[in-house]
C-alpha cells in the first residue's frame, strides 16, 4: 500500500530504524527509539509529504505507527 | 578562521553590540544576516561590513516577519548556523510609573522576540543537526536594577529561556547559551550621566566599562565548533561586576 511505504520510509529515514521494525503496532518512543524532538520532525515530516496541517491535540494521539498510517488516510483520501 | 562558511543571523545588528558581534563573526569568516527595525543604520552597517554581510529589516516582535524572513534568510544560504538574538529595547521608568504599555513592549520586543525567532530557526537547525545560539541577556537579568523591572524581566526571561531551549535541543548538537553583558559602551548607556557612569565604575572590579568587542569575541568562541560542549550558561562579561 502506497501510503503504508511513504510512511514507513519517513519513520526509517527520521528515526535511523531498520525497515522491518516499522510494523503498525510499533511505538515510536518505546519501540522505535524516538525522542521528543523525533517524534516532532516525524509530525512535520508526514505534513509536508501529504501537505497537511496536523493540530498539536491530534499529533499528541499519533504515538504508533498504525495510529499515523490510519490518521493521514483519513485525512488523504477525504 | 573559527567560521569559515557559517551562516548567522544577528537581530538587532545594525548598531552597538549586535553590529560589534556582526564584525567580529565576519572576521572570522562567517556570512552574517544583519536584522533590525532600523533600515538607514542597519544598510550603512552592511555596507562597512562588507560582501559578506547582509541587511535585511526585521522586527522581532512581529511573527509573521519573522517566519517570512528566516525562510529567505534559509532560502537564500541554504543553512543558518548561528543565531544571536540580541535585539533589545529598555523603557526606563520606577514602576509606580510604569503604564502596561511601557512593560509590555519591552517584554514583546526582548523576550517573545526572542522566542519568536529562535522558534524560526531552529526548525532548520534540527533537520541541519547543528547550531549555535547565543542570547544575549544582561547582568540586570541576574541582580536587578531599579528602572528597569521590565527590561531586567525581559532578561531573566530569556535566562530561563535559553536553560530550556538547550535541555530541547542538546540531543541535536545544537547549544544554547546566554551572555549577560555589564556595563557595555554603546548608544543604550551614552545616556546615562557622567556622575552615574562613575558610580558604576566603582561598583567594577577591572574599573572600565567595557566594549562591544569584550562581548563580541566570547560570542565567536561561542558560536563555533569548539564550544560544542557547552550549553545552557550563562557566562557574565562584566569585568568582575556580578560574581
Amino acid at each position: 500500500m502506497a501510503l503504508f511505504d511513504d510512511v514507513r520510509n519517513i519513520i526509517v529515514e527520521q528515526l535511523h530504524v531498520p525497515p522491518e521494525k516499522v510494523m503498525m503496532e510499533a511505538k515510536f518512543i518505546e519501540d522505535l527509539g524516538a525522542d521528543s524532538l523525533d517524534t516532532v520532525e516525524l509530525i512535520m515530516a508526514f505534513e509536508e509529504k501529504f501537505d497537511l496541517q496536523i493540530s498539536e491535540e491530534e499529533a499528541q494521539k499519533l504515538d504508533t505507527v498504525g495510529k499515523a498510517v490510519s490518521y493521514l488516510e483519513g485525512k488523504v483520501t477525504t | 578562521m573559527l567560521l569559515n562558511g557559517n551562516v548567522a543571523l544577528v537581530t538587532g545588528g545594525a548598531s552597538g553590540i549586535g553590529e560589534g558581534i556582526a564584525h567580529r563573526l565576519i572576521k572570522e569568516g562567517a556570512k552574517v544576516e544583519i536584522g533590525d527595525v532600523d533600515e538607514k543604520t542597519g544598510e550603512v552597517t552592511a555596507r562597512t561590513l562588507g560582501e559578506n554581510a547582509r541587511f535585511v529589516k526585521l522586527d522581532i516582535s512581529a511573527e509573521d516577519q519573522v517566519n517570512d524572513i528566516v525562510a529567505q534568510i534559509f532560502n537564500e544560504h541554504a543553512r543558518i548556523d548561528i543565531l544571536i538574538n540580541n535585539a533589545g529595547i529598555t523603557n526606563d521608568k520606577l514602576l509606580l510609573r510604569m503604564a502596561k504599555e511601557d512593560w509590555q513592549r519591552v517584554i514583546d520586543i526582548n523576550l517573545t522576540g526572542t522566542f519568536l525567532v529562535t522558534r524560526a530557526v531552529m526548525k532548520h537547525m534540527i533537520k541541519q543537526r547543528y547550531g549555535r545560539i547565543i542570547n544575549i541577556a544582561s547582568v540586570v537579568g541576574l541582580i536587578g536594577n531599579p528602572g528597569q523591572t521590565n527590561y531586567s524581566a525581559s532578561k531573566a526571561g530569556i535566562i530561563g529561556f535559553t536553560k530550556a531551549c538547550a535541555k530541547e535541543l542538546a540531543g541535536r548538537n545544537i547549544t544554547v547559551n546566554a551572555i549577560a553583558p555589564g556595563f557595555i559602551e554603546t548608544r543604550m548607556t551614552d545616556n546615562l550621566t557622567d556622575e552615574v557612569k562613575e558610580q558604576y565604575k566603582q561598583a567594577i572590579p577591572v574599573k572600565r566599562f567595557g566594549t562591544v568587542d569584550d562581548v563580541a569575541a566570547l560570542t565567536v568562541f561561542l558560536s563555533s565548533a569548539d564550544a560544542s560542549y557547552i550549553t545552557g550558561q550563562v557566562i557574565c562579561v562584566d569585568g568582575g561586576m556580578v560574581m
